[in-house]
């Protein structure tokens, strides 16, 4: 919008001087709006220019070679990105029940309005830990305790790494469903009401469809968030690159190390040179990939929920 | 979720038509109250881990905390005693250049945003900013590796690790947050604020600047605050851009163009430390770490709750 159009007809006319300070004005900040596309656009441009001579040599057999040799120079991601998908899904199974299960009861009138705000607060802070703090913690004190009564060798493994993601995708989760219920119309409720149901019924059959694309948008959040965790994750899981497919059992499944694309990065990256650092670029590549789908969709359901 | 059927059961309702007594032992009302105690439940299984981790930091941080983990440096394996004033410099400094690079930059972005631009280009501007934000971190930090380490056009005139590239890291990752809160604040501010400050003859920079910026500045100390206790905790970015060391900032010669350390990274490197004396002081910086989050969250929320709009 603009204010300058009727100066004219004021009493002293603005000056070209004064005229063209605004037009800065408004360019500068121009300037820095698109750069927020242009550092996406730059982020995208520079990753793959660098994972180039990786992308050439390896194309697509990268996504199902399951070697990382530095010496033979033979590269592939299968594990991670197995570990990457896997890891995320399993923190999900934990965080979604959980996750809805809070906003549910921190929407209700289930408690009063001061408690219900601490709680919320609490549920914000997990949100505010750092993931180094939360892989610290895994490490030194629920990796021995998980250690004591499962199968789970050593500290590291899917196990711990799932269940400390689940704990720092949960805020997540809890605080976009929460916004999405709030923002159910409370003539739904009242209409539900009204016909003889009671507040489980009209939780399941009334409220949550209607507050299903935010909540979705919420869980597609927490997946991208979860899906490129680095520190909590590279700290717990273990970091082994065998092939999850060799020997695949249940337990394999849950009580292995593994790998995920953030943490093969994370340690691969300081020491990297020549092949292999176009080979980890790749693999960031598909991991930026990955995120940025999965983010992409989370959006357009939240905004969706915000046109209710 | 447990399926539809079940609640709705068509005895259930005709039992019910006979009174409009609330009757406890009725299927549905169990399940209502079963439900209730499913979420109630998971509340408090959400808060547990909290609970338990900010006790064990409390009871860790505080065993470690002295004079010396401020004012000495890293212990090598198997020395007692040190500190690691170095990291909590690095950490101060490199979240600073963030905030110098990404607060101006995301305020005047979100003016653009909410004063002057299209509605078109203001959605897709603001769903870049929302795909930016969801980019993780670690991306950023290859990103920040790329085009500041290995520096492919010059424009920086140093190669290598450096304390300036782990700050770029860090203010990508705050631009998003300031960006957001500054919009969402902005557009909350009345139509009619704008009108009178126009109506009294002021153009478009002095409406932003005098009147609509001072409005929304307690947003804005949200965002810097919410974006600052981000970038303090970030390790991912930082590894491969600002690296680590064990010595104090030369600041006689280009300190910005060396490796610096952080709290994060400390945290990361001594962790996985087998010696119980750099563990402690791993303990000490998470603490350290989690007392500035909690700081900075506190200051986001006093200041949102003296916003005028």
């Amino acid at each position: 919008m603009s204010f300058g159009d009727n100066s004219e007809r004021t009493i002293k006319p603005r000056s070209s001087k004064e005229r063209s300070l605004n037009l800065s004005f408004i360019a500068i900040s121009a300037f820095f709006a698109v750069s927020i596309g242009l550092i996406l656009l730059s982020v995208t441009l520079i990753v793959a220019q660098r994972a180039e001579p990786a992308i050439f040599r390896f194309g697509l057999e990268f996504l199902s070679n399951s070697n990382w040799n530095p010496v033979k120079d033979d590269y592939g991601v299968m594990p991670a990105v197995y570990g990457t998908i896997v890891s995320s899904l399993l923190a999900l199974a934990i965080a979604v029940p959980i996750g809805l299960g809070v906003s549910i009861f921190l929407s209700e009138d289930y408690l009063p309005n001061q408690i219900q705000r601490i709680l919320v607060f609490l549920v914000e802070l997990l949100a505010a830990i750092p993931s180094v703090v939360y892989g610290f913690w895994g490490l030194l004190v629920l990796s021995p305790f998980l250690n004591s009564f499962t199968p789970l060798r050593g500290l590291s493994g899917m196990l711990p790494a799932f269940l400390i993601l689940s704990v720092m995708v949960l805020p997540t989760i809890a605080a976009i469903s929460r916004d999405a219920l709030i923002n159910v119309p409370s003539e739904l409720r009242q209409a539900s009401y009204g016909l003889g149901a009671t507040r489980w019924e009209t939780i399941i059959l009334i409220i949550l469809p209607a507050a299903s694309s935010g909540i979705i948008g919420g869980v597609m959040l927490a997946l991208g968030r979860a899906l490129g965790e680095t520190m909590a994750v590279t700290m717990l899981i273990g970091n082994s690159n065998k092939n999850p497919f060799l020997d695949f059992s249940l337990s394999s499944l849950i009580f292995d190390p593994a790998n995920t694309i953030a943490s093969l990065l994370a340690n691969q990256f300081a020491e990297a040179s020549g092949l292999q650092v176009a080979a980890l670029m790749y693999a960031a590549l598909i991991l930026f990939a990955l995120t940025l789908v999965v983010n992409i969709l989370a959006q357009l359901l939240v905004s969706r929920l915000q046109k209710i | 979720m447990a399926s539809g059927d079940s609640m709705v059961n068509k005895s259930d309702f005709a039992s019910d038509t006979g009174s409009l007594e609330y009757i406890k032992s009725s299927s549905r009302n169990i399940f209502g109250a079963f439900m209730t105690g499913v979420a109630g439940f998971f509340t408090f299984l959400a808060i547990v881990p909290l609970l338990i981790i900010l006790t064990y930091l409390l009871v860790q941080g505080i065993s470690t905390f002295s004079i010396e983990i401020f004012t000495e440096l890293p212990p090598p394996p198997l020395v007692e005693g040190g500190g690691f004033g170095n990291a909590i410099v690095g950490t101060i400094v490199m979240v600073g250049i963030g905030a110098i690079i990404s607060v101006p930059s995301g305020v005047l972005a979100a003016i653009y945003l909410s004063e002057f631009s299209s509605p078109q280009i203001s959605y897709w501007i603001s769903f870049a900013n929302n795909v930016l934000s969801g980019v993780p971190s670690i991306i950023i930090g290859v990103f920040a590796y790329a085009a500041i380490v290995l520096d492919p056009l010059g424009i920086f005139g140093h190669r290598g690790y450096s304390a300036f590239a782990g700050g770029f890291a860090l203010s990508v990752l705050m631009l998003p947050i300031i960006v957001r809160t500054t919009y969402e604040a902005l557009k909350l501010i009345p139509q009619e604020v704008r009108q009178a400050s126009v109506g009294v003859g002021a153009n478009d920079y002095q409406t932003v600047l005098q009147i609509i910026l001072p409005s929304a500045l307690p947003a804005v100390v949200t965002g810097v605050s919410l974006a600052v206790a981000r970038a303090a905790g970030e390790t991912a970015p930082l590894i491969f851009t600002a690296l680590f060391t064990q010595y104090w900032p030369k600041w006689d010669s280009a300190p910005l163009q060396r490796p610096m350390a952080s709290l994060a990274v400390l945290v990361y490197n001594f962790a996985t430390s087998p010696f119980e004396n750099q563990q402690r002081l791993a303990w000490g910086a998470s603490f350290i770490l989690v007392i500035l989050v909690l700081i900075t969250n506190i200051i986001a929320r006093w200041a949102i709750s003296r916003r005028q709009f």
